[in-house]
């Protein structure tokens, strides 16, 4: 096993554990494979187990034969541990940074994980295409289920079966693909049921700086448009972007071709921006020493409350043309795998309230980002503490969540979970046992088996034991579309997340508990008057000539 | 009898493009505005006193623009259609905003048909004499003083004050004389438990050398007066360089040479121009349209206004700390001692004493710290259109202060920010008498316990619109004193203060709401419950088949009792509902009015579950251009097809 070989000190005794608002632990440290453990051996006092997939960056110091390693992880968490004897540090520090850093995908600790827990609803069979298509064709004969992509040569980061509209055929999806950054073609992401409007999602046009044109992509778009009905083409970048775009091939879709539709560029930020901003956004929540006034500077200076803003607003925007314009939309960025998803995914828990439960947010991110080819691994390879050049890590799927807990804050009684869930999915996008977030599409999943060697996120969460922790005792489902304020008062800092380690939640965290139970208790003196009701109203009707006093 | 009224008045929205028309009327104390749709008939009530300015904009193609601004942060835009109207209406606010005597102000006319007696009972709800005596005093060592009975001394101190047993009447007549408006040193607040006191007093007139010897006794006595340290603090709450300039001007801060025993400190509290600056300056941003996030930011962080509130907030942890971790007592100042000061020692109290986190503590609070000890709120407020250098936000900030606390300790304030709310609204709006003039002795010359109302009565008259659902006694017992963290993070945008009108930017569903509501069926199921059983025990042999037991079943008593007088609408979710009627009204609205409701446009009034949730008043942004042939030449939006208001 070749995991032994990078670990040269095994197991430390009389460590130091430190973190922020707990106190010291002091314990055995041991490094297997996949962990980072520290046992204090003491029956009463938690063991600290951390995937090394979780860390993102380590420090070491010495002072004298004292070392200390520091600690930095994924999930934003620093901790320290002072270790005796300079050599077992440098050789817990050499090994935790290599563990922590393997290249290989099937030496992940999915690979190994074998749960303790009985499987009893496969979460990879959680989302089944043609399962859905079938609700789909209950609502609508106008798509169909094309199996053009079977083995990923069309578009190799698209699922094997995509929906599109019922008169293109497969040699025409063809055509569009060689139109269309990646081969991703204009596809299905969501049907408005209430008014029949689409919104689909594509990767830029391959126009180029002459204007290259395509007769399938136009038809195959056209074909989602009613007689007569127009369409908004929402494209996340702004138009000087797009127009640089061109010069590398790409482009967007010029008005004279697609007379039928209307653009709108709005500014998301690129992704290797984006992982700028997380950086300095953590640096500033984790410096204690900020005044106020350099606290709002730094908070600024790290655009993450714009990004947030500006996603957020674009989703509204796609939604509005849905709802209220009544028309249909393509939303497409560069490559269609960032920027777009956060777009459709986020437009659909506006305006559709199933995506707004449990079940319905995990089909959503099955769909819209891991079916759709969200490069995961790549993107969550490394968090906010990676000091190493960059390659292509960005938060585009926590700015995601982030911007769904904003519209959790603005509409706290709609959604069946609570913020619990989003943290974790976090927490699970960048490091886990489970297989659901390895990989960067479906091809790579297929590849790697992971439905038969790792187990399923899915298949955890939905066990009722743990969704108790993730349901959100205010809500009441409705079915309403949510249409969430956009307006820099109104959009916070997400505290669980940024600021998790730093603050003392003890108090929030009570104040919580007991809205629950306020809430539990009326759910039970509900309970108990209609039983009582129940046995009045049966005693009156059996006993009616009794006179009630 | 006055009263104008002009149909066909648009009211703008100010962060969307949305209107409504509706008619204006103008009354003697109030502007109102009804909107004319029928099925929604939204109302706004604006009190005289409540508008701090009225601006007449140029003439626009749809009418004359008025835009007045509220000293409750809102803001109404009306289009008058006829200039002349809109004229007569400006010119008719101009003269009723500045009223030149007390008599003019609401209170004086307010009548809410109580008798003479309820009255009276509403002035002697809060007695500062019974507070000091919660506190422990007098004792041993601190004692009434009749010095200031015929406010001879000091003219805006209350009569009542406590001294040092040992500071006999020619020391505080000395002291008195070193302080600035003689306001010498007394106690405001006395920890029991350590003995140590909160004194509170102005800059001594130092200059560069002089001295006073009754002052440096009187400290000495303080100091004596508590075993348990063997010095006090002295707080200067003033930036140490406001300090330095005031000794040029005779007055200044005590030399540590001259006092033994005092730990002297500046905190860095900014003046009230400043503050006055700051805030208008954070209205401005946050009134700023279609406002990026940048913006805002930045606005936020040049406004100065969170580092203010964060500097009166470490200000007031200082002093909790020396109370209660050396045990020593603190002496505040400022200036004169009535604004600073107030902020810092009531602060500093509410962290010490739970009691003062409480609805009926919070108003002693203010009756002792704020009302009785001169906080000039006549000036401060702009009550009686004086002098605009006055005016400073020095009380709402306290407000801001205990607001942010709430934020971070949930379980430990009896009351909701709604509370915070509604006292600053009163405090502006002249409506009661607590508020007017700036000492107490003005008051009593306005014989205002005899012509005017308390708003305690009316606040208490209401409580349960004000509970903190999550509120726990107990929580005082494990955390008698607060110790929040001043991270900068921490201190936050009070969004439902600045932004109290305006509905857009509130969440669209309430989790205070929410559970306000859970409280109110617990009271229903209590009583029905109780109500089942009485019927079922009129079957008492059928009671065992059904396993129910025939020892009475004793519903649990709900948490709170509550009754709903009328109040105000407020825009705000987290505001409590108006009665249980109206909890069932929503819940049927919520089953039965969905479809409805989603379709109808979102200016319709009432809080729902979804509120005012609308893609048009949100502003996602203007979707640029038009399918139809015709050019629009003006923005168009997406939402109604017509041209944008340019204002």
């Amino acid at each position: 096993m070749e995991f032994a070989e990078l670990i040269k000190t095994p197991r430390v005794d009389g460590v130091d554990l430190h973190r922020p608002f707990m106190p010291t632990v002091e314990g055995t440290l041991c490094l297997t494979g996949h962990h980072l453990i520290l046992s204090s051996r003491q029956d009463n006092t938690e063991e600290l187990w951390l995937l090394h997939a979780n860390i993102d960056s380590i420090e070491k110091r010495f002072v004298g034969s004292l070392g200390t390693i520091i600690v930095k992880c994924k999930d934003l968490r620093v901790i320290q541990l002072d270790i005796p004897g300079m050599e077992e540090c440098l050789n817990i520090a050499s090994s935790i940074e290599a563990l922590s850093t393997l290249d290989s995908v099937s030496l992940m600790y999915p690979f190994f994980y074998r749960p303790l827990f009985e499987v009893i609803e496969d979460g990879w069979q959680l989302f089944v295409p043609e399962e859905a298509f079938k609700d789909l064709e209950s609502m609508t004969d106008e798509w169909r289920l094309s199996e053009v992509n079977k083995d990923f040569s069309v578009c190799p980061s698209y699922p094997s079966l995509l929906t599109v509209p019922k008169d293109i055929d497969d040699e025409s999806l063809c055509k569009a693909a060689s139109f269309r950054h990646g081969g991703r073609f204009p596809v299905l992401s969501y049907y408005h049921k209430k008014n029949g409007m689409v919104m689909m999602r594509a990767a830029q046009p391959l126009t180029g700086t002459n204007g290259r044109r395509c007769k399938e992509d136009e038809k195959l778009i056209n074909a989602t448009l009613c007689a007569g009905k127009r369409g908004y083409i929402i494209d996340t970048r702004t138009i000087a972007v797009a127009q640089q775009a061109k010069a590398r091939g790409g482009g967007f879709e010029q008005e004279a071709n697609y007379p039928q539709w209307r653009r709108i560029h709005k500014a998301i930020e690129r992704s290797n921006v984006l992982q700028d901003s997380l950086i300095k956004l953590v640096e500033a929540c984790n410096d204690q020493s900020h005044s106020m006034d350099r606290w709002l500077s730094k908070l600024e200076a790290s655009n993450w409350q714009s990004n947030v803003k500006e996603i957020l607003t674009t989703a509204c925007l796609a939604a509005q043309c849905i709802d209220r314009e009544g028309a249909s939309v393509l939303v497409h960025g560069t490559e269609g795998t960032d920027s777009t998803l956060q777009v459709t995914s986020l437009a659909q828990i506006i305006l559709d309230p199933a995506c707004r439960t449990i079940r319905g947010f995990e089909v959503l991110i099955e769909r819209e980002w891991l079916q759709a080819g969200h490069p995961f691994q790549q993107r969550c390879a490394q968090s906010a503490y990676s000091n190493g050049k960059p390659r292509s890590e960005a938060p585009v799927f926590l700015l995601f969540l982030d911007c769904v807990w904003q519209i959790l804050r603005q509409f706290p009684c709609s959604f069946q979970f609570n913020e619990n869930l989003l943290i974790m999915f976090f927490e699970h996008a960048y490091a886990s046992q489970f297989g659901t977030f390895l990989g960067n599409c479906v091809a790579e999943r297929v590849k790697l088996q992971l439905s038969q060697k790792t187990v399923s996120l899915w298949s955890w969460v939905n066990r009722p034991q743990e969704l108790e922790r993730f349901l959100n005792p205010l809500y009441e489902p409705n079915n309403l579309v949510i249409w969430p304020s956009v307006a820099p008062q109104s959009l916070l800092l997400w505290e669980g997340v940024f600021l998790r380690w730093n603050r003392s939640t003890k108090c929030l965290d009570e104040a919580c508990q007991e809205m629950v139970h306020i809430i539990e208790y009326n759910k039970e003196l509900q309970n108990k008057v209609n039983s009582l009701r129940r046995q009045l109203a049966q005693l009156e009707t059996e006993e009616s000539p009794l006179q009630t006093p | 009898h006055l009263h104008v009224r002009v149909e066909q008045v648009k009211l703008l929205d100010r962060f969307s493009n949305k209107s409504v028309t509706g008619t204006l009327h103008l009354t003697a104390t109030h502007l109102i505005f009804v909107e004319s749709n029928s099925t929604s008939a939204q109302e706004i009530w604006i009190l005289h006193h409540h508008i701090a300015s009225v601006e007449k904009l140029s003439l626009t193609t749809s009418g004359c623009p008025l835009l007045i601004q509220c000293r409750n942060f809102r803001l109404v835009h009306f289009v008058i259609p006829r200039e002349r109207d809109c004229h007569d209406i400006y010119s008719s606010l101009l003269r009723l905003l500045r009223p030149v005597s007390y008599d003019e102000l609401y209170a004086f006319s307010y009548n809410p048909k109580q008798n003479d007696q309820q009255r009276e009972e509403g002035w002697q709800l809060i007695d500062l004499a019974a507070e000091f005596e919660r506190m422990g005093v007098p004792c041993d060592q601190w004692q009434l003083t009749d010095v200031n009975r015929e406010y001879k001394v000091c003219e805006t101190y209350p009569r009542d004050l406590y001294v040092p047993i040992t500071a006999s009447k020619p020391i505080i007549v000395g002291s008195s004389k070193f302080r600035s408006k003689g306001r010498f040193p007394v106690l405001t607040y006395f920890y029991q438990e350590k003995k140590a006191a909160v004194c509170r007093c102005s800059q001594p007139l130092s200059g560069f050398s002089a001295r006073c010897l009754e002052d440096e006794h009187m400290l000495q006595a303080i100091s004596k007066a508590n075993h348990n340290s063997r010095y006090i603090y002295v707080m200067d709450t003033r930036p140490k360089l406001n300090a330095l300039a005031n000794r040029a001007a005779g007055k200044g801060y005590e030399n540590e040479d001259n006092y033994p025993n005092i730990r002297f400190q500046f905190v860095g509290i900014e003046n009230i121009h400043v503050m006055r600056g700051s805030l208008q300056k954070l209205l401005e941003v946050m009134g700023t349209r279609s406002l990026s996030m940048t913006d805002y930011l930045v606005g936020l962080e040049n406004s100065g206004w969170l580092r203010h509130i964060k500097a009166i907030m470490d200000a007031a942890i200082f002093l909790a700390k020396a109370v209660t971790d050396e045990g020593a007592s603190v002496l505040v100042h400022c200036s004169d001692g009535w604004d600073r000061t107030a902020q810092v020692c009531a602060l500093g109290s509410l962290l010490l004493d739970p009691y003062y986190r409480t609805i009926k503590g919070f108003m002693v609070l203010i009756e002792k710290d704020w009302i009785s000890f001169g906080h000039k709120f006549a000036d401060r407020c702009d009550q009686l259109d004086p002098d605009p250098k006055e005016v400073s936000p020095i009380f709402t900030q306290f407000l801001e202060c205990v607001w942010q606390l709430t934020e971070q300790f949930p379980q430990a304030f009896e009351f909701s920010e709604w509370f915070l709310i509604q006292i600053h609204e009163h405090v502006h709006s002249c409506q009661f008498g607590n508020f007017l003039g700036n000492s107490q002795r003005q008051r009593e010359d306005l014989q205002l316990k005899e012509r005017t109302y308390s708003l305690w009565a009316h606040l208490l008259s209401e409580k349960q619109n004000y509970l903190n659902p999550v509120y726990s006694p107990s929580f005082a017992e494990s955390h008698p004193v607060l110790e929040p963290s001043t991270q900068a993070y921490h201190f936050k945008f009070w969004r439902n203060m600045y932004h109290q009108y305006d509905r857009s930017m509130h969440p669209r569903q309430s989790i205070l709401k929410h559970v306000y509501k859970v409280f109110l069926h617990l009271s229903l199921h209590s009583s029905e419950m109780t109500h089942a059983f009485l019927c079922l025990c009129a079957f008492p042999q059928k009671l065992q088949t059904f396993g129910v037991s025939t020892s009475p079943l004793k519903p649990q008593t709900p948490p709170r009792e509550r009754s709903h007088p009328p109040r105000p609408q407020s825009l705000i979710l987290g505001a409590p509902l108006l009665s249980r009627k109206e909890v069932q009204q929503e819940e049927d609205e919520e089953v039965f009015g969905e479809e409805a409701r989603e379709d109808a446009p979102a200016s319709t009034g009432g809080e729902r579950t979804v509120e005012g949730s609308s893609a048009t008043e949100n502003g996602y942004g203007e979707l640029k251009g038009s399918f139809d042939s015709k050019n629009e030449p003006a923005v168009v939006t997406l939402e109604f097809g017509v041209a944008r208001m340019t204002c």
